[in-house]
């Protein structure tokens, strides 16, 4: 056991500042044992969200030492015992107050999506699908919304103006695990990813994986292999001439996703 | 380059956070080891492409990658085995017909697209840490909704890496026939790196079968695919080991050529 100095900012939408605790940390414990404790034994009134602290309700994000994590995932011996270490509440998003933020935005977009659709002539219980295609969207089904990749994003992380075009990461993948899904029948999942979603801001810079707590790898399985289907739909010539030339204007998996409907 | 301080990071009602990022860690050291990494390897490349000397070894055929394919009309006639038809000029590398569409394949690439946008473009330096510009467009714009072209830089860097795998063969060669020495294990590796590198491609990953919905019905590309995924899992490490073993190896042939250093000669 031994005793450790936390800095924790304290605030709402009109203002706040850091206030410094110093808590007992005993061994294996993680910061958000920390935030109990400070909530506790000397503040009352912080306010913090968090539900299962297992890392599987992903409530409990916030800002640690200035990097997006999940408090209840975030081991203390991460830390030297001489080091203040700071907790803020997640910068992407309005403040509610101390560490709760407002993550509204993602909800929106998320209502945005148009749902799975499955063709019109399967009923439910009657989907038939082999595990070799469905397991890459099984990937990004692991996703439990703690929003530490929309919050990370620079896209909206710096640019409060770009929040109406972007989705963010989180919808990315969404949006990747319906284009790839066998069953999925609408055809326009990557005209909604570039125009709706605003895929195309994306630079691939992988924060969002960098901080996904279930180590979904978001940039290299989701949203490049969208812009590489994106790019073969609008960018490259020579797809275009095929399709022309051989497909009649239908692009393939249009075609493959017609020829499932029918079996 | 324009930089700001002004992004949206601390203005209400998000948190006012004075600090403009709270990181501890040596977040800087990345991007750091990216530039000069980066621009070492820029800077060696560029005279050694322009240097237009000591890229053939005539005894064991040794031919750098950095002047492959050799199609100038002042190349040795026995390293240009396709032919010299480009005019012989100061400006004009031996090798022009492929290095514009490898530096176009790395520039495009979505690794090496990562680490100058977080290095050199500061967009951003790094996770949580402010974009280094007020405005941001993304790849939404030209010129960088252009990055959409790596595909067809992808094409031509396959065919690249074939002609490299085949100057790597024709090296198998001595004054009396055929020779094998250190210089052909460099550029075996080489090339064997190369095609990790270009297998590993995010482009390539698609073209091979992450294109598809249904895998069940294409077992031979989800194959392709699978293999093309796993060297893809490493991309970055790759495309480092490229360009170091890209750099050593123009390095070795040089040394012979110029006569610094002996190959160490196994067979012949």
């Amino acid at each position: 056991m031994s005793t450790r100095t936390f800095q924790v900012w304290r605030g709402d939408a009109d203002g706040g500042d850091f206030d410094e605790y110093d808590v007992e940390v005993n061994e294996g414990e993680v910061i958000l044992d920390v935030v109990h404790r400070i909530q506790a034994e000397q503040a009352p009134d912080l306010a913090v969200r968090w539900n299962c602290k297992a890392g599987k309700c992903g409530s409990c994000s916030a800002e640690v030492n200035g990097m997006p994590r999940l408090m209840c995932m975030t081991r203390m011996n991460l830390f030297e015992e001489s080091e203040t270490v700071t907790i803020t509440p997640l910068r992407t998003f309005p403040v509610v107050r101390d560490l709760v933020t407002d993550v509204s935005f993602n909800y929106e977009k998320a209502r945005e999506m148009p749902a799975f659709r499955p063709p019109a002539d399967v009923k439910p219980g009657e989907y038939r699908m082999s595990q070799v295609d469905v397991e890459r969207s099984q990937e990004f089904r692991k996703c439990i919304e703690c929003f530490l990749c929309q919050n990370t994003c620079h896209v909206v992380r710096d640019h409060e103006d770009n929040k109406e075009p972007f989705s963010g990461p989180r919808l990315f993948i969404r949006a990747a695990e319906l284009d790839m899904h066998p069953l999925d029948d609408r055809d326009d999942r990557r005209d909604q990813a570039q125009d709706e979603q605003g895929l195309g801001y994306c630079n691939i810079t992988k924060c969002c994986t960098e901080v996904c707590p279930e180590h979904i790898h978001i940039t290299d399985n989701a949203i490049i292999p969208m812009k590489e289907r994106i790019a073969g739909d609008r960018y490259d010539p020579l797809v275009w001439l095929g399709r022309k030339i051989f497909r009649k204007g239908k692009r393939p998996e249009d075609t493959t996703a017609a020829q499932t409907k029918t079996e | 380059m324009t930089t700001t301080e002004d992004t949206a990071v601390s203005p209400p009602p998000r948190a006012a956070i004075t600090p403009r990022n709270l990181r501890t860690d040596s977040w800087m050291r990345g991007p750091i080891l990216t530039v000069v990494g980066i621009t070492i390897w820029v800077v060696y490349a560029t005279f050694r492409v322009f240097y237009q000397g000591d890229y053939w070894v005539p005894d064991y055929h040794y031919l750098t990658p950095f002047y492959s394919p050799c199609v100038s009309e002042g190349c040795i006639p026995d390293s240009a085995h396709f032919g010299r038809f480009l005019p012989d000029s100061p400006l004009i590398p031996y090798a022009a017909v492929s290095l514009p569409f490898l530096l176009a394949f790395r520039l495009t690439c979505y690794y090496y697209r990562k680490a100058y946008y977080r290095s050199f473009w500061l967009s951003p330096p790094a996770c949580a840490v402010p974009d280094g510009h007020a405005k941001y467009t993304g790849e939404t714009r030209f010129p960088l909704v252009g990055q959409n072209l790596h595909r067809y830089f992808f094409y031509a860097a396959f065919l690249i890496s074939v002609i490299n795998t085949y100057d790597a063969i024709l090296a198998f060669h001595s004054p009396e026939g055929f020779g094998f020495g250190l210089g052909n294990l460099v550029l075996l590796a080489n090339v064997v790196l190369l095609w990790c590198y270009t297998f590993g491609c995010h482009s390539c990953r698609h073209v091979m079968g992450g294109r598809l919905k249904h895998f069940s019905k294409h077992p031979i590309r989800y194959r392709l695919w699978t293999i093309s995924s796993a060297l893809n899992n490493r991309h970055m490490m790759w495309a480092w080991i490229t360009l170091a073993s890209l750099a050593l190896t123009d390095f070795y042939v040089m040394s012979v050529a110029a006569g610094w250093i002996d190959d160490l000669r196994f067979v012949n």
